[in-house]
């Protein structure tokens, strides 16, 4: 099992959510966060100098998947969420090694 | 006449009762817009009052209410505040021509206010001083002038106690035209631009149907029953009005909060043309019916694609529109003498028609070449880099919400 952490556009989750719908991904978790990127941010240029705009806000979709799913609910994420402009963010994987639910007590992996 | 102490203390009530409506717009519209924009779209409204406060005393009260020429526009007697003082003004024989110049004022700062929906979270700050000085000054002040001093609107018999010409239909068919030429925010058509906090919209517009108190019921210019009479109008038909919206938006769906108070601001506006001459009966159909047309102009400006971001055009343009001829269905002869359709007077709705069409026409006409001007010399919109990170960050350096 995989968690997929992808920091997105604010204003790309609802085309990001209607595409993991259509391919069958429902269960997520979504975070209002600040960050920037390789770019630091945003330069807004005034005539009498300039202003940074460091720390834009985006939010962080948390999901977790089965480790054949990684690839599909990638690609979605990435197609559904780009602008193609800088700041469309980022997308990471990692592996999680247990996992329960909370209303059955059920446990997915190996407890130690 | 001599000056009344009571009529003179109704109208400066009235006055600061009309004042707090301009921040109530910028409250109302403050809530509307994502939260990265709500202290743009409330200093707009702050820097109304100001503009509009200075450009009135400068030469916008001169040219409104000035003596007539040809109907058209005042003349330059009372430019810089010459000949106004302390004794009669000269429309209003029993208070002080300062406090009437003064409730004027008022009236031009909230029409400008209401504008900002045009342009809400995009416009460059310093295009809307220059559009706004502008546009109170070419567009406001010749429909005070023709409707309210004299001018030939006036001469024609066409009725608007308060302001549905003047102040209504003026921002709301001006702020199409503007819209049109700023154009849409980003990202209009393609992800949902979500009011950031209804409760702050929900006390703006408290705060409207509070101030329209002083707006229509002042706007009898004496203390008495005139006053009593619109202010019960008032609240009458602002009262249908939220409940014919929010009827309406129960049978799509759900019953709107915000939809409830847009209600009630159609029903303040569409009375207001009509406040003066109707009764109570006649208010609560008017109210009604300008929740439910006010609320079909909403769906049909959204159905299109048009960004007239906070519905300027749908609650006030067609709402005052919707109200000058309500006006002239309605004037009850029991109420100030005049009379309506209704009553079986052709003549009173014909004028009405006749200003309803001359203000959209002129209001449209000329904001669009303003507008247009503008974009074209300094540029009405900021950068799309600034649009994205918000107004308040890239305009004014200030976070409305740690």
């Amino acid at each position: 099992m995989m968690k997929i952490e992808a920091i997105i556009r604010e204003e790309r989750l609802g085309h990001v959510k209607r595409a993991l719908e259509e391919k069958g991904f429902v269960a997520m978790t979504v975070t209002r966060v600040l960050g920037r990127g390789e770019q630091k941010g945003i330069r807004l240029q005034y005539r009498g100098g300039s202003i940074e705009v460091d720390m834009l806000p985006k939010l962080k979709i948390e999901m977790f998947v089965r480790d054949e799913d990684v690839e599909t609910v990638m690609r979605t994420v990435c197609d559904s969420a780009r602008t193609g402009r800088f700041g469309d963010g980022r997308i990471f994987v990692m592996p999680v090694t247990i996992s329960g639910k909370v209303r059955t007590g059920e446990v997915e992996g190996k407890l130690p | 006449m001599a000056i009344d102490t009571g009529d003179t203390a109704w109208i400066m009530i009235s006055a600061a009762l009309v004042m707090l409506m301009t921040p109530g717009v910028g409250l109302f519209y403050g809530g509307l817009v994502r939260s990265k924009s709500v202290i743009s779209m409330i200093s707009l409204s702050i820097l109304a009052i100001s503009l509009a406060s200075i450009q009135w005393v400068l030469i916008g009260y001169s040219i409104s209410f000035g003596h007539d020429m040809m109907g058209l526009i005042g003349g330059l007697d009372f430019i810089f505040m010459r000949n106004v003082g302390m004794n009669e003004a000269p429309l209003a024989e029993s208070v002080p021509h300062l406090a009437y110049m003064m409730f004027q004022l008022v009236f031009a700062a909230v029409t400008l206010a209401i504008l900002t929906s045009a342009v809400a979270e995009r416009i460059k700050l310093s295009s809307f001083i220059v559009l706004s000085i502008l546009w109170t000054t070419l567009v406001y002040d010749p429909l005070a002038h023709w409707v309210w001093a004299g001018g030939w609107l006036a001469s024609l018999g066409a009725l608007d106690f308060a302001g549905g010409t003047v102040v209504h239909i003026s921002s709301g068919f001006s702020a199409l035209a503007i819209a049109l030429v700023i154009g849409k925010r980003v990202g209009f058509d393609s992800y949902v631009l979500e009011p950031h906090n209804i409760p702050m919209a929900m006390i703006g517009a408290a705060l409207l149907w509070f101030g329209w108190f002083g707006f229509n019921a002042g706007s009898a210019l004496t203390a008495g029953g005139l006053a009593a009479s619109a202010f019960v109008v008032t609240n009458t038909s602002a009262a249908a009005g939220a409940l014919a919206w929010l009827l309406g938006s129960w049978l799509r769906g759900k019953p709107s909060a915000l939809g409830m108070v847009s209600g009630a601001i159609a029903g303040l506006v569409a009375i207001t043309p009509a406040a003066g001459y109707v009764d109570a009966m006649s208010a609560l159909l008017i109210g009604a019916f300008a929740g439910l047309i006010c609320y079909s102009a909403l769906l049909f400006r959204v159905s299109i694609g048009l960004d007239e971001s906070l519905d300027a055009w749908a609650v006030h343009g067609v709402g005052g529109l919707w109200g000058a001829l309500a006006t002239g269905i309605f004037a009850n002869p029991a109420v100030n003498t005049y009379t309506g359709l209704i009553y079986g007077n052709t003549g009173q709705f014909t004028a009405q028609v006749v200003a309803v069409l001359a203000s959209v026409a002129y209001a449209f006409v000329i904001s669009y070449v303003l507008a247009r001007l503008v974009d074209a010399t300094i540029g009405l919109r900021v950068t799309e880099d600034e649009e994205y990170v918000g107004l308040d960050i890239a305009v004014h350096g200030e976070k409305a919400y740690a």
